[in-house]
């Protein structure tokens, strides 16, 4: 069972949570000029990594509210989570195990 | 290749069984293929058979990171069947499960391979609909199929919770009779020790770091023990699909899930067949051993550790024990999980690539060992010919930007 800490509500256990894949995929502005290989990039294309991934969550059974996060997908292991819109790269910003 | 019978049996017993040949060899990698297969699975290992078998091809070699069959071929709950909703897959998993039909004779290994049929139970008036419409699609496609009243449902698996009491009661099913299951490691170690009698050398403990590529053209792979070449390379390599799609630039969309499976102690003989209950998300079957063998769902994360978490086996046990109380004290043996490959139609993609001699064959998901010999077939036969077998033409790469997408996400009877 994962602890996963929702920015909002502290540590809650991985039942309480659902997960939304894979973050930050932005949806394309100029979609009337999109080739079908670009939709289709956008709709199915994932980046799949053994290693560290950001991805979406949702506190289903909680806040019910969107956030980010950073695992590992070998070891499980997060390393930042981090509320919509906020930039994980930026030192005072990132709240691992806030 | 010592044929194993009967009398070879008798005449090793005279030996103490100390003299039997090595099932394959364990030669040192050559510096140059006709055609390499990444991925020493049951669906890698027979690519390289039937490569060899059905298209003369001789200059093979599988590289395999671990040991054979160590990863999803071992990590399974071995249940084959076609009752697919949709003609390509139906067609795609019935050419797998008409070789199955022959394969212990033509490898000469005993696969196991049982046909004792599988039921796919409904819970709900939709699921009843969709169970009809199924059956229906799968005997025009020449599939075997009936549908099943809750009275013949009893009859058969008088262990069955069949009461209109039960939250989810049990309306229907689904029943092939020629599905079953086959066992898990010798489908490896049959593939294994056939290729490797026409001269397909297998290489172990070799992991590939790097696809080499000329002016759009595959030349080879690096691997931990060393380079080699060729100018046809097929990957078979399941959960780790994209970490090698990934060495060949190429964009693959599947996400790789833990899958989890778990054995109880060994049992008395109590089922006779395989249940799966898609609604309530439980599969088990019993194998000749005793033990019951039962699948749980996928973890919603993407994940490598093979592993997988407890509220997953938590939700799966309360559905087993639900639908057969007699199992409530039953103990588990063992618990484990797989990487699975899955795309967003669940639908595998046994594919050319934008790469010349560069193909994949990947997405199989949670569903992959019913289709092993079928899997490899077709792709020995578009590794050979450069082109896809009219079997697999659908499950091109392409058909997520065409749009031609085969949805079989709950139409398949499957529990995902």
């Amino acid at each position: 069972m994962l602890l996963i800490t929702c920015p909002w509500c502290g540590p809650r256990a991985e039942s309480e949570f659902s997960c939304g894949g894979e973050a930050h995929i932005a949806r394309p502005l100029d979609t009337d000029t999109l080739s079908d290989e670009q939709w289709g990039d956008y709709l199915f294309m994932r980046k799949n990594p053994k290693g560290d991934h950001r991805e979406q969550w949702l506190h289903a059974s909680g806040c019910r509210r969107w956030f980010n996060a950073e695992r590992n997908t070998v070891s499980y292991v997060f390393s930042k989570f981090y509320k919509p819109g906020e930039n994980p790269d930026a030192p005072a910003a990132a709240g691992g195990g806030a | 290749m010592n044929r194993f019978s009967i009398f070879t049996i008798a005449r090793n017993a005279m030996s103490y069984h100390e003299n039997w040949q090595k099932q394959w060899r364990s030669p040192e990698p050559k510096s140059s293929y006709d055609a390499i297969v990444v991925g020493g699975g049951g669906h890698g290992l027979a690519t390289a058979y039937y490569l060899a078998k059905e298209h003369g091809m001789r200059n093979i070699a599988v590289v395999e990171r671990g040991w054979l069959g160590g990863g999803n071929t071992a990590r399974n709950t071995t249940i084959v069947r076609s009752n697919y909703l949709w003609d390509d897959s139906t067609h795609l998993y019935e050419k797998a499960l008409q070789l199955w039909e022959g394969l212990s004779q033509e490898l000469n290994y005993n696969t196991m391979f049982s046909q004792r049929g599988v039921m796919n139970v409904g819970h709900s008036l939709q699921d009843m609909r969709d169970i009809h419409r199924r059956v229906n699609a799968n005997r025009l496609n020449g599939v075997d199929g009936v549908v099943l009243s809750p009275q013949q449902i009893k009859d058969m698996v008088p262990i069955m919770n069949t009461s209109a009491s039960l939250r989810y009661p049990v309306m229907g099913a689904s029943f092939q009779p020629r599905a079953g299951v086959a066992r898990h490691d010798a489908i490896a170690w049959g593939f294994a020790r056939a290729a490797d009698a026409l001269g397909v050398d297998i290489l172990q403990n070799c992991e590939v770091v790097g696809i080499r590529r000329e002016s759009g053209a595959v030349t080879g792979i690096e691997t931990t023990r060393g380079s080699i070449n060729s100018r046809k390379i097929g990957i078979v390599s399941a959960g780790h699909s994209t970490v090698l799609a990934d060495m060949a630039g190429i964009r693959l969309p599947l996400e790789s899930h833990p899958l989890q499976a778990l054995v109880s102690e060994p049992l008395k003989p109590v089922l006779h067949t395989v249940v799966m209950s898609n609604a309530i998300h439980a599969y088990v079957s019993q194998s000749d051993k005793g033990d019951l063998v039962i699948g749980a769902g996928i973890d919603s994360y993407l994940g490598y550790g093979q592993r997988g978490s407890f509220p997953v086996i938590e939700h799966t046990l309360q559905a087993i024990c639900e639908l057969f109380p007699i199992f409530r004290r039953v103990r588990m043996n063992r618990q484990w999980g797989g990487i699975v490959d899955v795309a967003p139609d669940a639908c595998p993609i046994i594919s050319k690539t934008h790469i010349k001699g560069l193909y994949f064959n990947c997405g199989w998901g949670t569903g992959g060992f019913k289709a092993t010999p079928g899997s490899g077939w077709v792709m020995a036969h578009t590794m050979a010919q450069d082109r896809p077998h009219a079997l697999n033409a659908a499950f091109a790469l392409d058909r997520f930007s065409t749009g031609h997408l085969i949805d079989e996400h709950g139409a398949a009877g499957v529990a995902h």
